[in-house]
């Protein structure tokens, strides 16, 4: 079975309010807060497309592009 | 569609604190309503007052920011006379089951088709942090600075006496089981009651020293099982996840236009 | 009693029944297509009535838990689109009076029917009183204006009901009928006015179309506002705070000054199209008897009696309590000597006439105020005091 591949996240900065959420519970530790205390991607290489930072942010900042197996183009 | 097409963007970032829950309910919300494929036309969100209640401002349903503790009594009127909406009501915890808890109780007996959200933070937030009907016996609010010495609801069990036909329970960590449930409880044909465990790291987490947003997640993780777990045997103490009540009973709406057709033949 | 029927009597339309009856069937002539109520004495009939009568039209009834949810319910209702009404009485008021605010903020039309009892409290359930006029223009918490209509008779309660949902529908807001224990639960003969006798006014919907942008709360020019029924194309927000054009919370002090104003000016500035009265002998009157519902019905006896031995008594019937019509009164009173507001309350509207005219000093009160029905007896009693004559 292929899997999913990823293509990015899409951050909205100016609805995150850093609560830390998207980067303790991300099981493969992709992402970290910046100096001003906004999720920012640091390892995307290791991101498994599984969006449950997409999912729990409750500012509704994150979307992960990730393109379904056989298709071209990205995928929300 | 995407997630954002269905809310009024402009309102964004929203009001609510860094890390709580309610954002997660709503994202989750916004997610049951896409994969149903519901109409923004169809749906009308009315909600009561909190910070629950702001949920209805950002959503690009129909939407009614009603009375504490109202918002069933509103959206009963707008389902009972266009049967053909999809009613959504979230409501706070102090909303739902305090100043609202009549309207609550009543609801479910009837049995009238809308899906009940209550947004569980064991806490008045808007207000500051006083405990509420759902804030455990012991627990600190600025309204119990010696402890809270009332005991509180399970609002399963009270939902289920009261007749409600769909009783769930979950939280905002188990975001799938999230947008599940409440996509379950809108389709399903009657009256739905889903209580969602929701941190309020603000005036819960911080009074009652259970650390901030993460920390509360945690102990959602660590503290709920899924209904029939062997460990919930073990340890009591356990918080049930899942759906506890899906029956069928005729619903209310639909009963009224049985009694309509029945006088219209007889007067023929 | 003095009554304009609203069209031919036949042996078909001539019914003799209950006040309470009568603002039931004036509902249904209005158009009304959804009622939720909870039971409360004297004013269940209109529920029981509204049972059995809206589901043969078509529309719905519903029994609440309380008459909190009760008016909460109807507004919901309202904003589907259909005409709404409730019916309860004192303490049931009293407890309509938070999602009686949320009608006036939210500007939703609804009607809702208060049989006086008398109070306060749960006071005299099963008798006569007329202690709710302040409380149907003040009850509410917030600066805000409002309608309350009332009736003497069963021809006016008739015709006052549908009023009542003619300004809620012209205004966006709720109207107040204010009836009594007494002509609620008193059996009198009405004559059913045929459909078009009285003209009825439809719900007002925007004209704008999908896709374009829709302010539910922007005034027309006449300072009507459309409206786009919950379920239709036009998706907006409807909150109890002070909110902007789209319906949406709002502390800018210049919208919060912009709708205060609107929600006054809309009724305030309308006054004389909101005023329903009726005048008895009022041209060489030189003794004037102000009343209303239950009350005006002694006072035109005494005025008709003492008309016959040659005084010169003229009764001003109020049937629109508020907006109080000032100018009205004022100019009632001007060539009198005296003028008697007759009314079974401690001076509710006997403070709003002393306010209206010049001479206040020559504004007197009759009332009674022990849950018995105010006589002719009574006020004439007032009267001869006030001439220096005994009783």
């Amino acid at each position: 079975m292929k899997k999913k591949q990823y293509k990015g996240h899409k951050i909205e900065r100016s609805w995150c309010k850093g609560c830390g959420i998207c980067v303790e519970f991300c099981p493969k530790q992709v992402l970290e807060l910046d100096a001003e205390g906004k999720v920012s991607v640091a390892r995307p290489q290791d991101c498994i497309c599984c969006k449950l930072c997409e999912l729990r942010c409750p500012d509704l900042a994150i979307e992960v592009i990730c393109t379904e197996p056989g298709t071209e183009n990205g995928h929300e | 569609m995407a997630v954002k097409d269905y809310i009024r963007q402009r309102f964004f970032p929203h009001m609510w604190c860094p890390g709580c829950g309610h954002g997660t309910i709503l994202n989750a919300l916004l997610r049951a309503v896409e994969t149903l494929g519901l109409k923004k036309q169809d749906i009308v969100m009315v909600s009561g007052i909190g910070c629950s209640a702001r949920i209805s401002g950002y959503v690009d349903f129909h939407s009614m920011h009603t009375l504490h503790g109202r918002a069933l009594a509103f959206a009963t009127g707008v389902k009972m006379s266009k049967p053909e909406l999809n009613v959504i009501v979230p409501m706070g915890d102090g909303d739902a089951l305090a100043i609202g808890g009549n309207h609550f109780i009543h609801a479910a007996r009837r049995n009238i088709e809308m899906t009940a959200i209550v947004m569980n933070n064991r806490i008045y937030g808007m207000t500051g942090g006083q405990f509420s009907p759902l804030s455990a016996h012991g627990s600190m609010g600025t309204t119990a600075p010696y402890g809270n010495i009332d005991h509180d609801f399970d609002v399963v069990e009270l939902a289920t006496a009261a007749g409600a036909t769909f009783v769930a329970r979950t939280t905002t960590y188990h975001v799938h089981e999230l947008s599940d449930f409440i996509a379950q409880a809108i389709s399903h044909k009657g009256f739905s009651v889903l209580e969602v465990l929701s941190q309020c790291p603000t005036h819960y987490g911080r009074r009652n020293r259970v650390g901030g947003a993460v920390d509360i997640l945690k102990t959602y993780k660590n503290n709920t099982v899924r209904i029939g777990s062997d460990k919930k045997q073990e340890n009591p103490d356990l918080i049930e996840r899942g759906v506890f009540v899906k029956k069928e009973l005729s619903e209310y709406c639909r009963e009224y236009d049985r009694l309509i057709a029945r006088e219209h033949r007889e007067a023929e | 009693m003095n009554k304009t029927p609203e069209t031919t009597e036949t042996s078909e339309n001539i019914k003799f029944m209950q006040g309470n009856d009568v603002c039931a069937q004036g509902a249904l002539y209005a158009g009304v297509e959804f009622f939720a109520g909870y039971p409360i004495t004297p004013s269940t009939e209109i529920a029981e009535q509204m049972a059995m009568q809206l589901p043969k039209h078509g529309g719905k009834f519903m029994q609440m838990e309380d008459e909190i949810s009760s008016l909460c319910a109807i507004i919901g209702a309202s904003l589907t689109g259909h005409k709404v009404m409730t019916a309860t009485s004192g303490p049931g008021f009293s407890l309509m009076q938070e999602a009686l605010g949320y009608a006036v903020m939210a500007e939703i039309p609804c009607v809702i029917v208060n049989v006086m009892r008398g109070g306060p409290s749960t006071g005299l359930p099963t008798h006569v009183g007329q202690g709710d006029v302040n409380q149907a223009r003040y009850g509410v918490h917030g600066d805000h204006a409002i309608i309350a209509l009332t009736a003497s008779n069963h021809q006016d309660i008739f015709r006052m009901t549908v009023e009542a949902f003619n300004f809620a529908e012209t205004y966006r807001t709720p109207v107040i009928l204010l009836l009594d224990e007494m002509t609620g639960h008193l059996r009198e003969k009405v004559v059913l006015p045929e459909p078009g006798a009285i003209p009825l006014v439809k719900r007002l919907r925007t004209a704008v179309s999908n896709g374009v942008d829709y302010h539910p709360y922007l005034p027309r020019e006449d300072g009507r506002l459309p409206m786009s029924d919950f379920g239709e194309h036009h998706r907006y927000n409807v909150t109890g705070l002070y909110h902007d054009m789209w319906g949406f919370p709002s502390e800018d002090p210049k919208i919060v000054y912009g709708l205060i104003r609107h929600l006054f000016d809309k009724i305030e500035n309308n006054i004389h199209q909101i005023a329903r009265f009726r005048k008895y002998y009022l041209k060489d009157a030189d003794i004037l008897l102000i009343s209303y519902g239950a009350a005006a019905r002694s006072a035109l006896h005494l005025v008709e009696n003492r008309r016959r031995r040659g005084e010169k008594l003229g009764l001003l019937e109020l049937q629109t309590l508020w907006p109080f019509p000032g100018e009205i009164i004022r100019e009632a009173c001007r060539n009198v000597k005296f003028t008697i507001v007759v009314e079974m309350n401690m001076g509710q509207v006997l403070e709003q006439v002393r306010l209206s005219v010049d001479t206040p000093e020559k504004i007197f009160l009759a009332n009674r105020i022990d849950g018995e029905l105010i006589t002719p007896t009574d006020i004439r009693n007032i009267k001869r005091v006030i001439q220096g004559k005994g009783i």
